[in-house]
């Protein structure tokens, strides 16, 4: 009923819809299983298995009214009808099929029958090839075995032919030098010979070959010493050495020994220039090259050729280390490469497998080049370290990277060699001393032209040097103007220097430059090296060098003239407030130094800067306040006070006095700020001089010498200390120009007061010292922060000249004026 | 009441020298020499009381002069000599003069104090050493722990000995020296050694230090430019006998090791401006005493230097009857050298320091302005320095 195949004209889905509704009809599902269908129980399910017709009629009747089952009635025969007819078409299509099957079984019958009838025919003829066949064989075995074993005779006749042939053929090969062929013949003898070398004939054959190899081993080895034969001939000879036994130790001894001789001739060519080179190459600086022809000629350094230096001296640095790359290096990178061919990547077979030749090969040739290398690097150490000038960087540079990027080539073709990081090593090494070099060449320059400065101040002096005495004023116009531009010249000069210096050094971290990025460069060259190295300790340099003029100059006022003391304390003071931080700045963007070791602060530099400043200043009050108290103190000390005439005039020192402090005021002007005095009005000083002159001298001198109140001239003297701080003479003073001159004159005045103590006086020894405290007075109250510390020891001086008068009568006021205004 | 506060004393006339009473060992006494053209000079005698913290002055009449150095004799407290200037024919010179005080004087003082400045009475003159031929004379120097028989004066570029007799009212130069050199040499300052049986000296002269044998009169070394500047005086270490310090105009103290004269062995530098004066206390040499024209007397402890450098030593006998004390004592440190006080009570110039003779741990100092300021070592210092 499944097999009710529909034909494919008809409508599909109401056929699926016909079959399922059969299928149902006789309790089959798809599968062909009955199928318990429990809803429908129901008896007046007109399509259920349990239909009941009385039912199904009985409720009919009971619940539809008339029209209704007419209606249902029409439908029911509607449904009956299309029924039938599906049923007609199925029993129809079933019935064809059936006739159609019964044919095809009917003719297949007939096909049968046939067939058996041939088959047997076959079997038959089979039969009789087998029995055929077995009689062919039967007859033709003996004839067979004959054949084998001729044939088995042939070969080994031919065996034989070619062993007996071999010493000829191989003498032949000699001849012609074809030495594969000979011993890939005789490697192929040498087992047989070997095996039968009992018997006599064959004895003898094997003892020619083994003369005529011999012959060709030792031809062999002669062709591999000597030096001229190529790489590809030498890999040959290796190659056949090898397959003739020969121990491949041995081989590589020699091959090595041989490269050897031909690598330390190169030696001896960079050695020979070394040599040379020192003689011509100790005044640093740049040399112009010689070879035209060399590849690496920098626009720069043809440029720059130093004049001083003879063109034709040896080789530079960049030239030198070209010739060891180019021959040294690429010689040993040719004999590693066909090293490595010949014994340690060649395809091993058989026997040579077996001894391990790449790891011993691998082992001689690491030590090879490690010797090699080292006596390499030792004459490119000795070749940099002759590189003392620092003139031009580029080119040692260029040269440590072109020496660091060879070797490169060796690390690619020996992964485990030491002999790259040696050479970085020996590139950081080159650029520590490079470093130090600057370093000492910084120091040189800035003594140099500390020097040149002491010159440039010497120069005017001596040029003015009668006139400084009659017109100070002449002095410091010759020789002021200079001092701030010896400053700025000074100072522009060794930023100057340290900028190029930081330029050439920057060099080393270059992008192009293969050992930038090593971790030594991109670290502690930068911070370490450059920073801490050069611009730290150069600052520090100058700070301690400073320092060194304080202490060092003697206590007499030393050496060194107090203009450059003073100069220098400037360039201290500019260093803190501006230059370091100006500097270090510098060298951090420059070099993009990252502070992984702790590095000096900046803070730190300026505080060392400004002690210095501060003690280069105080050293300079020192010295010039010491000038001028030599002069005071000869002034007093060697003047007989008790027997002098009458003052006519001001004496001609304290006019030196005046000129002196004048220049100072114009020296210290140029390079320092005016700084602050203690307020005081414009007639300030014609108010304290008259004070000063008339009514305190009134008081303070008129009383102390009646002999009824010796006490009041100590009283009067007293009460003024109370009530005025007391006076520090060699104090420090600040950066600017009141109180260095503040501080010159403190220590001038003490002097003074301190030398008049010492003496007697007579009257007009007296009027002298009163006379000459007048002209001070009238002059050097301007220089001082307050006035009245001039007024106060002036006073003092007076006062104790008056003490220490034996006729004490002080001259009037008005004559003082008058003589110190002529004068 | 504190004892550590210092007691001032006041002169009328301006003074330079100050000395102790060498040979009196049972009071403390100082003498001060004052300084005055117009007025009579006198030599004050402080005795300072030292539980009482008071001062007994008597005043002794200088008519010679003014006083520009004074030093008493080391045998007789009666004794001592003065430097004065004399003028005379419109000259200053400086004249040198062995005294010796009246007897009365102390016995005066005691009974009625208020009259002895009114009355005062003069000094005997023993002998002049007399000078005319030499110059002026800057500092006369008794032997050091002598018998008060010999005493040296400085006069310009001479050493002069002089050899006292019959009481020291006679006088006789023994032996001379001379500096020679270029310009006008002038010795400044010098000090008779107390070691080497007292057969050697020291002198100043412009920056030079120089040490003479007095055996031959002649010099044994010289330590060119000690000071940048002019030496003003100098001491000797009074237990250490090559060691030497002096002071100068260039505001340092400088103590040398005669034997390697070109360095110094320490130098301070605590004065702003010129020192006129530095002593050695007498018993403990770590005690140094320096006064200076910037009106400061400064005491330093120079430990390192001295000759208790680890501290006072304790005795062997000490050492067995306690020695767990003397454990404690190496676990100490050694001190450190170190400024000990600066004392600003004067004014003026500081031109004269003087440890007193009696007790070691009391000094005086004289300004110009005749103030006279005797101070004690700081008691915490004291005791850690005896115990």
């Amino acid at each position: 009923m499944i097999s009710a195949t529909t034909p494919p004209d008809s409508d599909p889905t109401g056929r699926r819809r016909v079959h399922s509704m059969l299928k149902l009809y006789y309790g089959l599902n798809e599968e062909g299983k009955v199928v318990e269908q429990a809803e429908s129980l129901d008896p007046c399910d007109i399509n259920g298995p349990h239909f009941d017709p009385e039912v199904y009629l009985n409720k009919l009747r009971k619940e539809c009214s008339l029209g209704e089952l007419m209606d249902h009635e029409s439908c029911t025969v509607k449904q009956i009808r299309s029924l039938d007819s599906d049923m007609q078409t199925l029993v129809y299509e079933n019935y064809n099929k059936f006739i159609s099957a019964t044919d095809t079984i009917r003719k297949m019958k007939n096909d049968f029958k046939k067939m058996e009838d041939e088959m047997d025919c076959l079997s038959a003829n089979m039969a009789a090839i087998t029995e055929f066949s077995a009689h062919i064989s039967g007859t033709l075995q003996d004839q067979h075995a004959q054949i084998t074993k001729l044939s088995g005779v042939h070969t080994l006749l031919r065996k034989l032919q070619f062993l007996f042939e071999l010493p000829a053929r191989l003498n032949k090969c000699l001849e012609l030098q074809a030495y594969a062929q000979a011993v890939s013949a005789h490697r192929r003898a040498r087992c047989v010979l070997q095996q039968y070398s009992h018997m006599p004939s064959f004895r003898g054959i094997q003892d020619d070959c083994h003369v005529i190899m011999e012959q060709l081993a030792h031809q062999l080895r002669q062709k591999f010493r000597d030096g001229g034969s190529s790489a590809k001939d030498l890999s040959e000879c290796v190659e056949l050495l090898l397959q003739l036994d020969e121990p491949a130790e041995e081989l590589c001894d020699k091959f090595l020994s041989h490269a050897q001789s031909r690598l330390e001739a190169d030696l001896q060519g960079l050695e020979a220039e070394l040599k040379d080179s020192p003689v011509t190459d100790t005044g640093g600086g740049l040399v112009q090259k010689t070879n035209p022809g060399s590849n690496h000629v920098s626009p720069s350094s043809s440029s720059m050729t130093n004049p001083f230096l003879s063109p034709t001296a040896g080789t530079d640095i960049l030239e030198f280390i070209d010739r060891g790359c180019n021959e040294f290096v690429s010689n040993l990178c040719l004999v590693i490469a066909s090293y490595q061919e010949l014994f340690i990547n060649r395809p091993q077979e058989g026997e040579l497998a077996s001894k391990k030749i790449p790891e011993m090969a691998n082992g001689k040739l690491h030590v090879f080049v490690d010797t090699l290398a080292a006596r390499y690097f030792s004459l490119v150490e000795r070749r940099i370290q002759e590189e003392k000038g620092v003139g031009d960087n580029s080119l040692l540079v260029r040269a440590l990277d072109r020496f660091h990027r060879r070797l490169q080539a060796i690390s690619k073709l020996l992964p485990g060699s030491a002999v790259p990081s040696q050479g970085t090593e020996i590139v950081v090494r080159a650029a520590r001393e490079r470093i130090k070099q600057y370093l000492s060449a910084l120091q040189t320059f800035y003594h140099d032209s500390l020097t040149d400065v002491r010159q440039a101040l010497a120069a005017p002096r001596l040029s003015v040097g009668g006139a400084s005495a009659s017109g100070g004023g002449a002095t410091s116009k010759d020789a002021t103007p200079s001092l701030t531009e010896l400053l700025t010249s000074l100072s522009n000069f060794i930023l100057n220097q340290l900028k190029s210096v930081l330029a050439s050094v920057h060099l080393f971290t270059a992008k192009d430059i293969t050992f930038s990025n090593k971790p030594y460069f991109k670290g502690e060259f930068c911070s370490q090296g450059v920073r801490e190295g050069l611009v730290v300790s150069f600052i520090k340099l100058i700070c301690q060098s400073s320092r060194q003029y304080c202490e060092s100059a003697g206590d007499r006022g030393g050496s060194t003239p107090p203009a450059l003391l003073l100069l220098l304390s400037r360039l201290c003071l500019d260093y803190e407030t501006s230059t370091i931080s100006y500097i270090l700045t510098l060298t951090d963007e420059q070099f993009l130094v990252q502070h992984h070791t702790p590095v000096t602060p900046v803070t730190a530099l300026c505080a060392e800067a400004r002690e210095a400043a501060q003690k280069l200043l105080n050293h300079y009050v020192k010295v010039q306040g010491l000038i001028i108290s030599q002069m005071l103190r000869k002034s007093v000390e060697t003047r007989d006070w008790v027997n002098t005439i009458e003052p006519r005039n001001v004496r001609a020192v304290m006019k030196r006095v005046v000129e002196d402090t004048t220049s100072i005021d114009v020296q210290v002007g140029l390079l320092y700020e005016e700084g602050v005095r203690k307020a005081h009005s414009s007639d300030s000083s014609k108010r304290t001089f008259s004070v000063y002159s008339s009514s305190r001298q009134q008081i303070r001198y008129a009383p102390s010498y009646t002999p009824s109140a010796p006490m009041d001239t100590s009283l009067l003297s007293n009460i003024h200390k109370l009530f005025s701080e007391r006076i520090d003479i060699f104090s420090p003073v600040e950066f600017n120009k009141v109180s260095v001159l503040t501080g010159i004159i403190k220590i001038s005045l003490k002097t003074f007061l301190e030398c008049v103590r010492l003496r007697t006086f007579g009257r007009y020894g007296l009027q002298q010292i009163q006379v000459d405290c007048h002209y001070l007075q009238m002059y050097l109250w301007r220089f001082v922060s307050d006035e009245n510390l001039v007024h106060f020891l002036l006073d003092e001086i007076v006062g104790s000249a008056a003490h220490r008068c034996l006729d004490p009568s002080p001259m009037e006021q008005s004559v003082i004026e008058v003589i110190c205004e002529r004068g | 009441m504190d004892d550590d506060a210092p007691v001032i004393y006041g002169l009328e006339f301006q003074a330079r020298a100050l000395t102790a009473q060498t040979a009196e060992t049972d009071a403390i006494r100082f003498l001060v020499g004052t300084q005055s053209l117009k007025f009579d000079n006198q030599i004050h005698i402080i005795d300072f009381d030292d539980e009482n913290n008071m001062i007994n002055k008597s005043v002794l009449l200088h008519d010679a002069g003014e006083m520009w150095h004074i030093s008493g004799s080391p045998a007789d407290k009666a004794v001592l000599t003065t430097c004065y200037s004399k003028t005379s024919e419109s000259r200053v010179l400086t004249c040198a003069a062995v005294w010796r005080m009246p007897p009365e004087w102390e016995s005066g003082s005691h009974e009625s104090p208020d009259d002895s400045s009114n009355n005062p009475q003069t000094l005997e003159l023993l002998c002049h050493l007399d000078n005319t031929t030499h110059g002026s004379v800057a500092c006369v120097l008794w032997e050091p722990l002598g018998d008060g028989k010999r005493v040296i004066s400085l006069a310009e570029n001479h050493v002069l000995l002089w050899d006292l007799q019959e009481s020291s009212t006679k006088a006789t130069i023994s032996s001379t020296a001379t500096l020679e050199g270029k310009g006008q040499l002038k010795f400044t300052a010098g000090k008779w050694s107390p070691h080497h049986n007292s057969t050697q000296l020291a002198t100043a002269n412009d920056t030079a230090i120089r040490g003479w044998d007095l055996r031959s009169m002649s010099q044994i070394y010289c330590i060119e430019n000690a000071h940048g500047q002019l030496v003003r005086d100098l001491d000797f270490n009074p237990n250490k006998q090559y060691y030497l310090a002096s002071c100068g105009d260039d505001c340092k103290v400088k103590f040398w090791d005669v034997r390697h004269i070109n360095e110094p062995v320490k130098c301070l530098e605590e004065h702003s401006h010129w020192v006129w004066s530095v002593r050695y206390n007498h018993s403990h040499d770590q005690l140094l005493l320096t006064g200076s024209s910037d009106s400061r007397v400064i005491l330093s402890n120079m430990v390192s230097i001295s000759s208790e450098p680890f501290g006072h030593l304790v005795d062997d006998d000490d050492l067995s009857d306690n020695e767990e004390s003397q454990q404690e004592d190496k676990g100490k440190e050694p001190l450190q050298d170190s400024i000990i006080a600066t004392y600003e009570e004067h004014e003026d110039s500081v031109y004269a320091v003087e440890w007193s003779a009696a007790d070691p741990w009391l000094f005086a100092s004289l300004s110009y302005d005749g103030r006279l300021v005797i101070n004690r070592v700081p008691r915490a210092l004291k005791y850690h320095i005896l115990l």
